[in-house]
């Protein structure tokens, strides 16, 4: 088994070109090894090519660390808005997330509910096919809808249809302030209701998580400081007969452990990750006989960690999909890592590999 | 604008077609007569016309699954068509081509405000989405400015935006599902109340391809409470240099304005001279609107304000009240209607980056003296997105000739600043030959992979998006397969 970091976009194309057998995508390697094969990685691919704060704009080589990144963004104020999370934590893996990789699997956290996922955030991509041909779609401006929209189908298409070089973000002022106003005592079923207002309220909500351990849901609110004391209020105020509201002003660490699922972190079991219609979240919760439960995205997003070996998605009666995070190989291999689709899309999405994968190469059998 | 040659085996071919047609759907919803399948021979593009050989006013999905199979069944390609107000001309029909128009598929399927979504058909106008939502206090967030007669299933065709984008995103961040329809009739459905795709993002690809992977016949959209209120501001400047520079520094500072427009002195005048909005006669005027409880826009318009005032505006005007907000907003909201009273025009919207508007500008003022055609600038200041207005006079001849030239120059400069072709409308006919300057011929060929897998026979909106020169191979493959 090879590793392979080419310095170049260039580089990557030839060896691709080349290649005949499995090549395992990476970018930092932080979620860890997802198929066997020869392990080719974008961790070379580095350094910022445009940054243009008034524009809120960036364009950066996949390989760059998202640490990097993010400490770029916070030196003029600004932010990557859809808040990936950090698997190592989870995972219990190491290395450095990259930011390719971040997008490769449309990675978002907690404000995914306000202000989109990563794909939402994406303007254009660099990418090199499964027969060694750089592409370049979208591009560096925020309105574009020139052509078809590659952009949104690389990112979370796990390296399927391509390996990332370069990729476009939009990015957003970092907020002055933050407040979560949080629910004590509450069930899950007054915990998805209570965050379903807050959700609809016009006090511009970016976060609304429910904690099963503790029975509390919180609710973010970020932005100018007089704002989100205005707005922390009237949502404690609203929220109170849901349950016993207390504001804080010390969220990170708190959003922190929600975005990377820190409750989970050194437990044994399989981890998934469960999308659905958020009242949904209310009825599914206890079929999913789960060990332990975490709730974000107003109930739409659950993360269930449950014994090893069992399939969830027989458990999964409602519209919606489950991912395995964390397993054995085997496991993995047995359930598969995503969903499997109706045989319509699962025949799209099979052309679809194979137009730009026609070799079979990229992360063979980790989709489809 | 070349277009494909018709077949002449399916022009032939007429009455039997008609008649499959009619045995699968209700009589009125077969349009054969050449008087009237002339009312779909364009659409807002009027520069281009051809009446199709049939057109077809489905209402159910099962309807639109019965016409896809029988033209795929028959080699016929189907132009779909929400409203038919593509600045693009992304609903030309060809002359062998059945159009298959949703509009009569208006209905709201279901309304959810505890899980933030409606479910509709997708003839149903941008407008009334909001509407069907307005009671409870929520809004559909894209606003293109054709919002009152523009479609949904054309929206998603276009990916289209509006002018409070910035803010909210366009179709693709608030499209959450879809029915669609294959070329072959069968029909998929994609996405849900449910956030995300677990394997591919096919809704994705979908949003934005013109009408030429499937017709979308039902959508599940995000909807918004709406905010406690919202107030622009008007700001003029004497360059637009300073008013990009404000534009610029509005957003390093960390304010995100729900709308940023920028007018040029050409279009101030002529909106001036329309609607009399009593804007002041300089170079260039922003209108910022921002959301919010009463102090929450009081605070934010005082950081724009402050902002403004470094830059050394010749006018600063807030509006007190609902009827001065509204007389802010009258004369950027009548600028078409205005352009449309002097002239003849064309809108184009290249998108730009935001620090190359003031030499974008420059360039096309110079470039408007060579060609010798009045150019008015209208744009999104905020997002980077221009609608540049050519006025030329349709009766004279060779005028609309150059008016395109000039546009298509305008187009390449976008693009040579960082930019792309079109930021809202679509590529359509309209921008299609130009496809190569933005992308290499490998780009486009990525692209038409996408094609391949939705739509083998190559049937669906034919003509559009790509090169004829770029599609040749696959069209006359798939036509020698029939």
């Amino acid at each position: 088994m090879k590793m392979m970091t080419p310095q170049s976009e260039a580089e990557l194309a030839e060896i691709i070109a080349g290649a005949s057998g499995p090549l395992c995508i990476q970018g930092g390697g932080t979620r860890g090894r997802t198929v066997e094969g020869d392990v080719l990685s974008t961790c070379s691919l580095t350094g910022v090519e445009l940054y243009e704060p008034g524009a809120l704009t960036l364009v950066v080589k996949a390989g760059t660390p998202v640490a990097e990144v993010e400490a770029l963004l916070a030196a003029e104020n600004q932010r990557l808005a859809f808040e990936p999370m950090d698997h190592r934590g989870l995972l219990g893996t190491e290395g450095e997330p990259t930011i390719g990789g971040v997008i490769a699997a449309n990675v978002s956290g907690p404000r995914r509910i306000q202000t989109g996922a990563a794909r939402d955030h994406l303007l254009g991509v660099r990418f090199v096919d499964g027969s060694g041909q750089a592409v370049k779609n979208g591009g560096r401006v925020m309105k574009n809808v020139t052509g078809y929209d590659l952009v949104k189908l690389l990112c979370g298409a796990h390296g399927a249809l391509g390996v990332l070089t370069e990729v476009s973000l939009k990015v957003l002022p970092r907020a002055e302030a933050m407040a979560t106003v949080a629910v004590a005592d509450v069930g899950l079923n007054q915990a998805v209701a209570a965050m379903s207002a807050s959700l609809g309220s016009p006090y511009d909500v970016t976060g609304a998580a429910y904690d099963p351990d503790s029975k509390t849901a919180f609710v973010r609110v970020e932005g100018f400081a007089d704002s989100v004391s205005y707005r922390s209020k009237k949502l404690a105020a609203e929220l109170a007969g849901f349950g016993e509201t207390s504001i804080s002003a010390e969220g990170e660490p708190l959003w922190q452990g929600i975005r990377d699922v820190s409750a989970f972190h050194g437990r044994e079991g399989d981890v998934w990750r469960i999308s659905v219609k958020p009242s949904d979240a209310v009825e599914l919760a206890p079929r999913l006989e789960a060990e332990a439960l975490q709730f974000d995205w107003g109930g739409g997003l659950i993360w269930a960690r449950v014994a090893e070996g069992n399939d969830l998605r027989a458990r999964v009666n409602v519209p919606g999909h489950a991912t395995l995070v964390r397993a054995s190989a085997g496991t993995r291999s047995r359930l598969g890592v995503f969903q499997p689709q109706p045989g319509l899309l699962a025949a799209i999405s099979e052309g679809l590999r194979r137009q730009f994968d026609p070799k079979g190469i990229f992360n063979p059998g980790l989709m489809g | 604008m070349q277009m494909p040659s018709p077949n002449p085996a399916i022009l032939a071919r007429k009455q039997a077609l008609a008649a499959r047609l009619l045995k699968a759907l209700p009589p009125d919803a077969v349009i054969q007569d050449e008087m009237e399948t002339r009312a779909y021979e364009c659409d807002a593009l009027t520069a281009y016309k051809c009446p199709p050989l049939l057109a077809v006013l489905p209402r159910t999905t099962q309807e639109v699954s019965d016409i896809l199979r029988i033209c795929h069944e028959e080699g016929v390609p189907v132009v779909p068509r929400g409203a038919g107000t593509s600045l693009a001309g992304g609903a030309l029909p060809t002359a062998d081509c059945v159009i298959l128009g949703v509009a009569r598929m208006n209905e709201v399927l279901e309304t959810d405000y505890e899980n933030r979504i409606i479910r509709v058909q997708t003839g149903r106008t941008n407008l009334s989405v909001s509407g069907a939502v307005e009671e409870e206090e929520f809004f559909y967030a894209p606003d293109p400015s054709s919002q009152l007669a523009c479609a949904i299933a054309g929206n998603i065709a276009m990916n289209s935006g509006g002018a409070h984008c910035l803010k909210y995103g366009v179709t693709t961040n608030n499209l959450m599902g879809v029915t669609m329809v294959m070329m072959d009739g069968t029909v998929v459905e994609i996405g849900g109340a449910h956030l995300d795709a677990g394997e591919l993002d096919l809704l994705g690809v979908i949003c934005g391809s013109e009408g030429q992977l499937g017709v979308v016949t039902e959508a599940t959209l995000r909807i918004l409470r709406k905010p406690e209120g919202a107030r622009p501001v008007l700001i003029g400047y004497d360059s637009n240099e300073v008013a990009g520079a404000c534009v610029s520094d509005i957003i390093k500072a960390g304010v995100l304005p729900v709308a940023i427009e920028f007018m040029d002195r050409p279009c101030i005048e002529a909106c001036e001279a329309f609607a009399k909005a009593g804007y002041p006669m300089c170079e260039a005027l922003l209108i910022v609107e921002v959301e919010g409880s009463e102090e929450e826009i009081l605070h934010q318009l005082g950081l724009i304000i402050d902002i403004a005032r470094s830059h050394n505006p010749v006018e600063l005007r807030e509006a007190g009240d609902a009827e001065e907000a509204g007389r802010i907003w009258l004369g950027r909201k009548s600028a078409f209607g205005a352009m449309g009273q002097i002239n003849d025009y064309m809108c184009l919207d290249g998108t730009i980056p935001v620090s190359s508007l003031p030499f974008v500008l420059r360039r096309i003022g110079e470039m408007s003296q060579e060609f010798g055609l009045d150019v008015a600038n209208v744009f999104h200041a905020g997002d980077g997105n221009m609608h540049p207005l050519i006025l030329f006079d349709a009766n004279k001849p060779g005028d609309l000739e150059t008016c395109e030239a000039f546009g298509a120059e305008i187009l390449k400069l976008c693009v040579e600043a960082g930019g792309c072709l079109t930021g809202e409308h679509g590529v359509g006919i309209e921008k299609r030959d130009l496809m190569l300057h933005q992308y290499t011929a490998e780009d486009l060929e990525a692209q038409l992979k996408i094609k391949d897998v939705f739509d083998p026979k190559w049937l669906l909106n034919p003509a559009k998006v790509f090169p004829l020169s770029v599609t040749e191979g696959r069209r006359s493959m798939a036509l020698a397969a029939e």
